[in-house]
């Protein structure tokens, strides 16, 4: 495959309908500038913050876009806030729906059959195979990611971090975590 | 369509395994094949419910045994191919044989892939009348098999559930895959239970949401 899309780059640019430079765009954006960083700003602010939580709860594209994120899918963004009764899972049974603004692209396991196949059948197993436990009084609910929405997990904030800055907070929030198939670091962990 | 894209309960592909410090991208390739999509995609041609339908009408041993990219690389050729931008003989050639034909949108430089990363493009549009449907309604999805398009996975046909959000009107891609306009209609978070869509062994806390656009429910009884 990687024969095939030279052969189309070369093609397509001799034919005068791409631009090279703007594929490079495309890639220096995603591995640079925009990743699962964004989205960890967004939960520990909405940590410390209740009223920006509020926002984020009422209209998650806005309260996102205050940080500065945004743009291509994660236009119409969602926001789920897990709890002790609820623990939520993002899946896209159908391609690899995911909110790039606030994760970045995703990785390849989200992408794979093994994923998109048991999230939504088997959320737990599919929480085991990340090492994570919820306890059977949780419930799980997925969100299987068909539309155009897109979102982002809310991870429930680690104890032992009172008074703890933005900053410190989003180094314990993984990507992971934002999609539910993690929780957000223990505060011990903390660089 | 019934195709191999369609993986929500299916069983056997083993376990979720995260590749340890994953890289962005498995090679250049990757990042070429990410990046010409982008960039075709950008011509104004064909729509994002135009190429996933691309992507799903692989045939399904081919389309699961391939990688995220290469179903992408595969997904383009055939865009490529359909709206006569390059060749089959072309590609068998490996170089261009005649000239590209007028595009709907210009070529995407790179400040405009820049702007266009960070504007997005919502599929939001303004509703053609008024929502049929106001959350807590009891709702069933319709046992739907088109050969075309769509976004209602299989396991989430012919099932009852409620309407939990009502999310706006949207870009309806069982029409706009087809090249036959927007269609756009009402969009609805619906929320089924685990036994709902899998019977009495399924996991007792579970509940999936799935969003569905209003052509795909009706009221339940």
């Amino acid at each position: 495959m990687s024969l095939r899309i030279r052969a189309l780059e070369s093609i397509l640019t001799e034919k005068g309908l791409i631009d090279p430079a703007a594929l490079d765009v495309v890639v220096e954006t995603y591995e640079t500038r925009i990743g699962p960083r964004n989205g960890a700003r967004v939960v520990a602010k909405a940590w410390t913050d209740p009223a920006y939580r509020a926002r984020l709860a009422a209209d998650a594209t806005a309260a996102i876009a205050e940080l500065g994120y945004g743009g291509r899918q994660g236009e119409d963004m969602r926001v789920v806030e897990n709890t002790p009764e609820q623990h939520n899972l993002v899946v896209c049974t159908l391609c690899s729906c995911y909110p790039w603004p606030v994760l970045g692209l995703p990785p390849v396991w989200y992408k794979s059959a093994p994923y998109r196949s048991r999230a939504v059948i088997d959320p737990r197993g599919v929480l085991a195979d990340f090492g994570v436990s919820v306890p059977e009084t949780t419930r799980i609910r997925v969100w299987d990611s068909t539309a155009e929405l897109r979102y982002l997990v809310l991870p429930m904030r680690p104890e032992g971090t009172e008074g703890w800055s933005e900053e410190q907070l989003a180094a314990l929030v993984t990507r992971d975590s934002m999609i539910g198939t993690g929780l957000a670091l223990p505060a011990g962990t903390a660089a | 369509m019934n195709g191999a894209q369609d993986l929500g309960g299916m069983m056997g592909f083993g376990p979720v395994v995260a590749e340890p410090d994953e890289p962005m991208f498995h090679g250049d390739w990757e990042k070429r094949a990410l990046g010409v999509t982008l960039a075709c995609g950008g011509l104004g041609l064909w729509s994002i419910d135009e190429s996933r339908h691309a992507r799903e009408s692989l045939p399904p041993p081919v389309y699961l045994t391939l990688s995220y990219y290469a179903i992408w690389t595969r997904g383009l050729t055939t865009l490529l191919e359909r709206h006569g931008l390059v060749g089959a003989d072309e590609l068998a050639a490996g170089q261009s044989l005649r000239p590209a034909p007028s595009t709907p949108r210009p070529v995407v430089t790179a400040p405009a892939m820049a702007a266009a990363l960070a504007r997005g493009g919502t599929c939001r549009r303004e509703p053609a009348g008024p929502a049929r449907f106001a959350p807590g309604d009891r709702v069933r999805t319709l046992n739907l098999h088109p050969t075309g398009h769509t976004r209602l996975p299989r396991y989430a046909r012919g099932r009852t559930g409620f309407i939990e959000a009502v999310h706006g009107a949207f870009v309806f891609p069982d029409s706009n895959a087809h090249g036959v306009g927007e269609d756009p209609h009402w969009c609805y978070g619906v929320v089924f239970t685990g036994t709902e869509l899998w019977g009495a062994g399924a996991d007792p806390t579970l509940s999936v949401c799935v969003d569905c656009w209003e052509p795909y429910l009706e009221l339940a009884a």
